[in-house]
């Protein structure tokens, strides 16, 4: 068991491996992401009933609930990656890393903006500074942080280095971020989905929200490989197999 | 399905705005998200082929 996980750690640190076994694993991602979005939007929007309370901009929960999930995973993914790329110099973690940034971001800036957009009708303000708005506002500025770092250095590995660090830094801030609604008083309802118990909402609401949950990390999934794929021919472009698979591209 | 017409559809209970503002965006960006290491993708190739074509010329 340990000596296949650490043979398949090796090849993981392998680019061409690597680049090789994520064209294959690409398009299952991608049609699994594309299928699971599509209809956990036209469920969520059209066929959920709408909240007792909150009426139909509760539906907004679909996109935003998901984002802020991915918003942290990836984050989480990020720091770890980086941590194996500077514990042991391996590059394809580096190169994980990096990609994980600018998705990571976006995730973080959905989860930011659609709040907003809920808060309006739900609480009356499009912001509060509230702990959990500030914690995830943090995050943003950490995943800000982050690509800046990877495109301040002229080395890739001192950029690579100064980025893992910070994510390593930063992940404090995701427990912070989970556990705000509960430390302190807040706006901010409490987490949709626990592991330990049954959601507050009834199986027609939550079960669009785990469809779009799920189909956004075989999203996110997509677009890490084709980031990291993208790294990797360029980091690798004097070696004889890419310039092989492009004297076949052409 | 939910509403008994597009038109209240589209409306939300009077929350349409937020909610497709909400998912209009979220739409945008994560498209921009999957083009945008597509075309660099492409870009990277386009630019290793000419340098490739070029070292063959030279030698």
């Amino acid at each position: 068991m340990w000596k296949t996980f650490v043979a398949w750690f090796h090849r993981m640190g392998s680019p061409k491996w690597f680049y090789e076994i994520s064209g294959r694993w690409i398009p299952w991602f991608a049609a699994a992401a594309v299928l699971l979005i599509a209809v956990g939007t036209v469920w969520g929007l059209a066929f959920a009933p709408a909240d007792y309370q909150q009426g139909n901009s509760f539906r907004i929960i679909y996109i935003h609930v998901p984002a802020a999930i991915l918003a942290q995973s990836i984050f989480f993914l990020m720091a770890i990656a980086g941590g194996i790329g500077l514990i042991w110099k391996m590059k394809v973690a580096d190169m994980v890393a990096k990609s994980c940034a600018p998705f990571g971001a976006t995730m973080t800036f959905i989860a930011l903006f659609t709040g907003a957009i809920w808060g309006k009708p739900t609480w009356g303000a499009w912001w509060v500074w509230d702990a959990r708005l500030t914690s995830m506002l943090i995050l943003l500025f950490l995943y800000f942080g982050v690509i800046a770092l990877q495109s301040a250095f002229d080395s890739k590995q001192s950029a690579a280095r100064a980025s893992a660090i910070l994510s390593l830094v930063g992940i404090v801030n995701i427990p912070i971020i989970k556990y705000s609604v509960e430390w302190w008083n807040t706006l901010h309802q409490p987490a949709t989905f626990k592991l330990t118990e049954k959601p507050a909402m009834p199986a027609e609401m939550w079960m669009p929200l785990l469809v779009m949950v799920v189909g956004f990390y075989c999203l996110f999934a997509v677009i890490l490989m084709l980031r990291t794929r993208n790294e990797i021919l360029e980091r690798e472009k004097r070696t004889h197999w890419v310039q092989g698979l492009l004297s076949k591209e052409s | 399905m939910y509403f008994d017409s597009f038109s209240e559809f589209l409306n939300m209970g009077g929350h349409g705005l937020y909610v497709w503002m909400a998912y209009g965006l979220s739409a945008v960006l994560l498209i921009i998200n999957v083009v945008q290491p597509v075309m660099h993708k492409r870009q990277l190739i386009k630019e290793q082929m000419r340098k490739l074509r070029r070292e063959q010329k030279t030698s």
